[in-house]
């Protein structure tokens, strides 16, 4: 068949069953084509066929025959590119590409080829489009990392850069921020955005090597049973099967977890199924249809368990036990003061119970682990995870290997959000590879990505809450249950947040707050960004809107009266003492809000020429600490290295999941020698070349990784300058950094001979920091038990069409302190980001589990927000550095989509007077209230 | 597992049927492939040994005035069908409802034929075209025939098109004179699939403020998807009326089947919204024939 590509002609076989994504990126090599879903849902894999945007996923490759084909490599003339050298607008770019990358749209970047490609199309139709067509435009092409408003703008400027035949493009503003500092706090783009956005990007099923078989998983299927019998002769027998493994394949430990050893590699005979998604064996094929075929060829006995479906259910005395220690994995305690004596002294108690749901992660990049067996014996993991030294331990244990002889060589990651810091593939994958000799691939396709990874856990969290008449609270009772599913992963220490945090961000003299962290036979569930404070801010937050109202109060001053500040003990009893930014957060949503409602945020209005359209506003605020905390060690390493070509590498295993941040590491080391960021190479997550950055998680890249990055190149800075203080005889103050050179008293070293000088001394150029963030405390010993916390408040406008529920936001006004920020762009995707996420936990996500069966097992069934339901974001500084942050900064990506749940919710109580207390919103429920049928 | 093997891209209505005949294997028609294609990659239609792929015949194809009808073929992708200006004047709820079906890449190859042939009781195009008075070209073994499209439904997913033997070639469309007008409304839950929870369209032919002639389609209100006769017959030959359309209602809902589907709709609010999309597209529609 003959098939235009990218304007080269190509006389291709015609292969069965082949859709074009395959043909593209299988034989073809044009890897820029993304799956994200496989099933036309995600818009990744758009291409243009004769002009137009099509999904390749589900176009078969047949059809495209006699047309012309163009993909996102198609749209740029791009080579290799040294970052070293070359930035992205001497690199012949389209436009559009030179836009995303300018406006910060492109974020982890798996989603950008589809992104790009569609609004390519929409500018030859349309070269001046409105915001609105834009959507609509776009209306399906989604982007996990939510960057939507950049997105927007990057395509306005790209068409206006068009229109004018401008090279420019126009730099984005972003108002607000500060920076006393040369690269800090200055706009800079990705280091990694040229690739992203010319499909040059490789991620890892983008990855090929020579006789690679394909692996697939038989999954349990059932949620809680004993396997009775497991039948392999038929999948071994299958030609082109090369191995097939069970249980008693498993040469080390069998059980894997983050924090607690309970999760079976492979379930075996007489064993315990604990849940859907449950590896029972593994296969390697030579490709990975056979691979699927043997899969179904697999027979599976099993003796049915009562299933345990709901925490509260997994407490009860008279059920199965699921694991050896018993269904309670902790039991969560907060004390604070004497509950009864502030109860006594509440004038009004109030107390309700909320309940949120299971939520999805949805990174557009499924999991994907290749492993691959190395001559000299060692085997390399190739894989986008959030803990590469975590992946080492693990699949370590697993083989019964020393960790050295495993190297996690880390890939760029399609977004992680908390999705990927547990085991994967990437145990199963290599225990094939040992078996097989081979380099084995094992890639999740999107429904095995539902079933398998932890999702945020579902909670019931019950309030009770003692005021004063002035409005000062005496008193947060809080019970929570919390359904960590089959394994603990990191449940626990999301529960713990979830507790910790529960009387929300306000000084409360007696709290007490129990949480049960239940086992049940549901899919586990683990990190998610928010860490558990997204439910427990959901249940609080929605309270002191329901105190207010009770008080006659105004909600934001309610709020401000409790409000946390410095001098304030929160309820673990931790003393703050500096970098408290929360009242200037009020204080700038409230001024915004009352300056876009014109004054009465609160009272609802009816759409004028719709008056059963009512709007209102919603306010919400959050805190969320920055760092591990309670006690937990928190360190990472970071190694900085001057070589002979004036380059800077700073080195560390912390991982880049799309928050960027790479870029963050590359300002620091620049800003510590004064160069040009350009200047300075970043390498992470590769456990052979990066020192260990410990877990990319609890918002504590930036600070910790930051600060070992600081530290290390301020350390290297220093012997430089001694070595040459010595050589020229000058004293230190005399030397200076200046771009690509060293001054010395009136005389210029390049950079790059201060190696030689260093090595002649017997000095590396090279200094390796371990950074210990500041000790905390263990729950239940009081003093600090974080050393950071980032607090935010914001306020949703929302409509409600009374005449059928339905709820849209429109706009969101969203006050962060993260202390000094370092990357802009990367700040404000961030915000971005997680404003949207937080929009999606209120309205559209719901993972659905019935009886342990996940009913919510394709994409189809999973709407996260689109660009669509994207509202006007305005984001507000309010800065408070922390001092022993870098530069002052502290942790963002998860603080931004904590408020944006409650301010929404809170929002539709104030347009219809209809209390959520169940997530997400449903429509029905709320014509239910407005008809009178649930009485509030 | 391979989901096909012979891709053949017809070049006419004759080539498609004979292929379709002729296979030596199960064979099926495609069009935008929105439907059968993730029915096949997810297991719920067997794997077939021969797709054929009609999106190419030039007579499925055209959108264009035949003798006092508009004709829509089978295989025009749903964004023409959006775009076309004979559309937008003939059949403003076909337009409405066209642009509403999945998204823009979806729209570029997806097809009303398609829509109409998968079946279900309601889907978005299906619904309009049935308040349209739409006909059905049909074209197999014994020639070309024309059917209202309402009887060309069995059950969920199934239509009275013989498999392997006949194919849809097109829709016609009555045209639209002074005083008529259409409209299409859908109701969605922003979580899960997105299949509507209801679907409403609604054709009206007034003089003055009285509805001289009425059509009302709605779905899933029933095993098909199905025109209302009963409120139609009430709304026929009265005048346009807050009071009239509420016993409009009152007969939709008597006359309308409508069910719980978990993590959809309970019945309850499916009929609750039945009502207040039936008083927004039958607004619509008289406003639009007013011009
Ligand atoms: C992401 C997504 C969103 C969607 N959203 C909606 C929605 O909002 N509303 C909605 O109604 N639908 C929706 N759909 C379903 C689907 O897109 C529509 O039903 C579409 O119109 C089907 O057209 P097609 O050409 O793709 O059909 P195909 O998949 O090609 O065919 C569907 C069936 O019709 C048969 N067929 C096709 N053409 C003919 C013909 N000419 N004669 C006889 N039989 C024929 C095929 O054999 C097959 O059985 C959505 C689908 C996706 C993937
Ligand atoms: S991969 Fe094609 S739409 Fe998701
Ligand atoms: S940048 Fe869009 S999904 Fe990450």
């Amino acid at each position: 068949m003959r098939i235009t590509v990218n304007g080269v002609q190509r006389s291709i076989e015609v292969r069965f069953g082949e859709m074009l994504s395959d043909l593209l990126r299988e034989r073809l090599g044009l890897t820029g084509t993304k799956i994200g879903c496989n099933e036309a849902e995600c818009g990744s894999c758009t291409v243009l066929v004769s002009g137009e945007p099509v999904l390749a996923c589900t176009y078969p490759a047949g059809k495209a025959v006699g047309k012309e084909v163009i993909t996102i490599e198609g749209l740029a003339n791009v080579e290799s590119l040294d970052q070293s050298r070359k930035t992205a607008r001497q690199v012949e770019l389209h436009p559009l590409q030179r836009a995303f990358i300018t406006h910060g749209a492109v974020q982890c970047g798996f989603c950008i080829p589809g992104q790009i490609v569609t609004a390519f199309a929409l500018l030859q139709s349309n070269p001046d489009p409105t915001e609105d067509e834009i959507k609509y435009a776009l209306k399906d092409t989604l982007c996990r990392c939510a960057g939507y408003p950049s997105i927007i703008r990057a395509i306005q400027s790209a068409a206006k850069a068009m229109q004018s035949d401008a090279e420019e493009i126009s730099e984005p503003e972003i108002p607000g921020i500060t920076h006393d500092f040369r690269v800090v706090g200055t706009q800079l783009i990705r280091p990694d955005a040229v690739e992203k956005v010319t499909g040059k990007a490789l991620f890892t099923d983008d990855l090929k090597f020579p006789e690679m078989l394909h692996a697939r998983v038989k999954r349990a299927g059932v949620p809680h049973a004993i396997v009775k019998s497991v039948n392999v002769e038929g999948a071994r027998s299958l030609p082109g099967v090369v191995a097939v493994l069970t249980a008693e394949d498993i040469l080390g430990e069998v059980n894997h977890g983050l924090v607690v050893y309970d999760w079976p590699t492979l379930v075996g005979i007489g064993e315990r199924v604990r849940y859907v998604g449950d590896a029972i064996a593994l296969v390697a094929a030579e490709t990975r249809e056979i691979a699927t075929q043997a899969i179904e060829l697999i027979e599976v006995d099993y003796e049915a368990q009562p299933v345990i479906s709901h925490p509260v259910q997994s407490r009860q005395p008279d059920v199965p036990q699921l694991h050896p220690s018993g269904n309670l994995l902790k039991h969560i305690k907060v004390r604070k003061g004497d509950l009864e004596i502030g109860f006594q002294e509440a004038d009004l108690i109030l107390e309700h119970t909320f309940h949120t749901a299971i939520t999805e992660h949805a990174f557009i990049e499924p999991e994907c682990s290749i492993a691959r067996p190395l001559p000299d014996g060692r085997m390399e993991i190739y894989v986008g995870s959030q803990i590469p030294y975590s992946d080492r331990h693990q699949v370590a244990r697993t083989l019964n290997w020393p960790e050295e002889r495993i190297r996690i060589v880390g890939q760029l990651m399609g977004g992680g959000f908390g999705g990927k810091e547990d085991i994967a593939g990437q145990t199963h994958a290599a225990l094939l590879a040992l078996a097989t000799g081979k380099t084995v691939k094992l890639l999740f396709d999107r429904h095995e990505s539902l079933l398998v990874h932890p999702k945020r856990h579902a909670t019931q969290i019950q309030v009770k809450m003692g005021a004063k008449l002035d409005g000062r609270l005496t008193a947060v009772e809080t019970e929570l249950y919390g359904d960590t599913g089959a394994y603990a992963s990191l449940g626990e220490k999301v529960l713990t947040r979830a507790t910790t945090h529960s009387s929300g961000p306000y000084e409360v003299p007696h709290a007490r707050a129990d949480c049960y962290a239940m086992y049940t036979n549901n899919p586990p569930a683990g990190a998610f960004r928010g860490f558990g404070v997204t439910q427990s801010a959901f249940a609080i937050e929605s309270m002191m809107d329901m105190l207010a109202e009770k008080l006659g109060m105004d909600p934001v001053e309610l709020r401000r009266l409790n409000a946390l500040r410095v001098g304030s003990e929160t309820n673990t009893g931790q003393v703050l003492t500096e970098s408290v930014g929360l009242l200037e957060c009020m204080q700038k949503v409230e001024d915004e809000m009352n300056h876009l409602s014109g004054g009465q945020p609160f009272t609802p209005k009816r759409v004028e020429g719709a008056p059963h359209r009512v709007r209102a506003w919603g306010f919400a605020a959050g805190y969320k600490n920055t760092g591990l905390g309670g006690g937990a060690p928190d360190k990472a390493a970071a190694e900085v290295e001057l070589f002979a070509d004036g380059m800077l590498e700073v080195r560390t295993s912390s991982a880049e999941l799309g928050q960027g941040l790479v870029t963050v590491l590359q300002m620091i080391v620049a800003e510590e020698f004064n160069q040009t960021p350009t200047k300075v190479r970043v390498v992470v997550m590769d456990t052979d070349l990066t020192p260990d950055g410990g877990p990319t998680t609890a918002s504590r890249q930036t600070y910790v990784t930051g600060n070992a990055a600081r530290l290390a190149a301020n350390t290297l800075r220093q012997a430089a300058v001694t070595t040459l203080a010595e050589k020229f005889d000058q004293p230190p103050d005399k030397i200076r950094f200046v771009e690509g050179l060293v001054q010395v008293n009136g005389q210029v070293v390049p950079l790059g001979e201060v190696v030689g000088a260093m090595q002649a001394e017997g000095r590396e150029p090279r200094v390796l920091y371990e950074y210990w963030a500041p000790e905390t405390k263990p729950l239940g010993q009081g003093g600090d038990m974080h050393f950071a916390f980032s607090f935010a408040a914001q306020a949703a406008e929302v409509e409600v069409d009374t005449r059928t529920g339905e709820v849209s936001v429109l706009r969101v006004i969203a006050a962060s302190d993260a202390g000094q920020v370092i990357n802009p762009l990367g700040f404000q995707g961030q915000v971005e980001g997680g404003v949207v996420m937080g929009l999606g936990n209120a309205l559209t996500e719901n993972f659905i589990v019935e009886q342990g069966q996940v009913f919510t097992d394709r994409l189809a069934r999973y709407r996260m927000p689109s660009i669509v339901q994207t509202p006007e974001i305005i984001s507000i500084l309010a800065s408070h550095p922390t001092k022993d942050g870098p530069y002052g900064a502290k942790g963002i990506g998860e603080l931004v989509s904590i408020p944006t749940t409650p301010a929404i919710t809170n929002a539709i109580y104030h347009a219809v007077g209809v209390r959520i207390d169940r997530l997400p919103v449903d429509q029905e429920v709320i014509i239910q209230h407005l008809k009178g049928k649930v009485k509030q | 597992m391979i989901l096909w093997k012979d891709y053949h891209l017809a070049h006419s209505i004759e080539d498609a049927l004979e292929t379709l005949w002729n296979a030596p294997g199960p064979a099926r028609l495609i069009a935008g492939g929105t439907d059968l294609l993730l029915d096949l990659q997810q297991g719920r239609h067997p794997p077939v040994h021969t797709l054929v792929d009609v999106s190419a015949v030039p007579e499925m194809t055209s959108i264009e005035l035949r003798r006092e009808k508009l004709f829509i073929g089978a295989a025009v992708p749903l964004n023409r069908v959006v775009l076309s200006p004979l559309v937008q004047e003939h059949a403003e709820a076909l337009v409405e409802a066209a642009g509403l079906i999945g998204g823009p890449q979806v729209r570029n190859t997806a097809t009303l034929g398609g829509n109409v042939a998968h079946a279900l009781p309601a889907g978005d195009g299906t619904i309009a075209l049935l308040a349209l008075g739409a006909q059905a070209e049909i074209a197999g073994g014994s020639g070309i025939y024309r059917s209202p499209l309402e009887d060309l439904y069995l059950g969920p997913g199934r239509s009275r098109l013989a498999t392997q033997e006949e194919l849809l070639v097109g829709f016609y469309l009555p045209i639209r004179s002074k005083n008529e007008g259409s409209a299409f409304q859908r109701i969605m839950r922003p979580q899960g699939v997105a299949i509507a929870i209801l679907n409403l369209a609604a054709w009206i032919r007034r003089r003055g403020d009285v509805i001289l002639d009425v059509r009302l389609a709605i779905g899933p209100a029933g095993p098909i998807p199905r025109r209302s006769n009963e409120a139609e017959h009430v709304l026929r030959g009265k005048k346009m009326s807050p009071e009239v359309r509420e016993k409009a209602v009152g007969s939709l809902l008597a006359e309308a089947s409508f069910r719980t589907s978990p993590h959809r709709a309970t019945a309850e609010y499916r009929k609750y919204m039945a009502g207040v999309l039936l008083e927004n597209v039958l607004e619509t529609a008289w406003q639009r024939s007013a011009s």
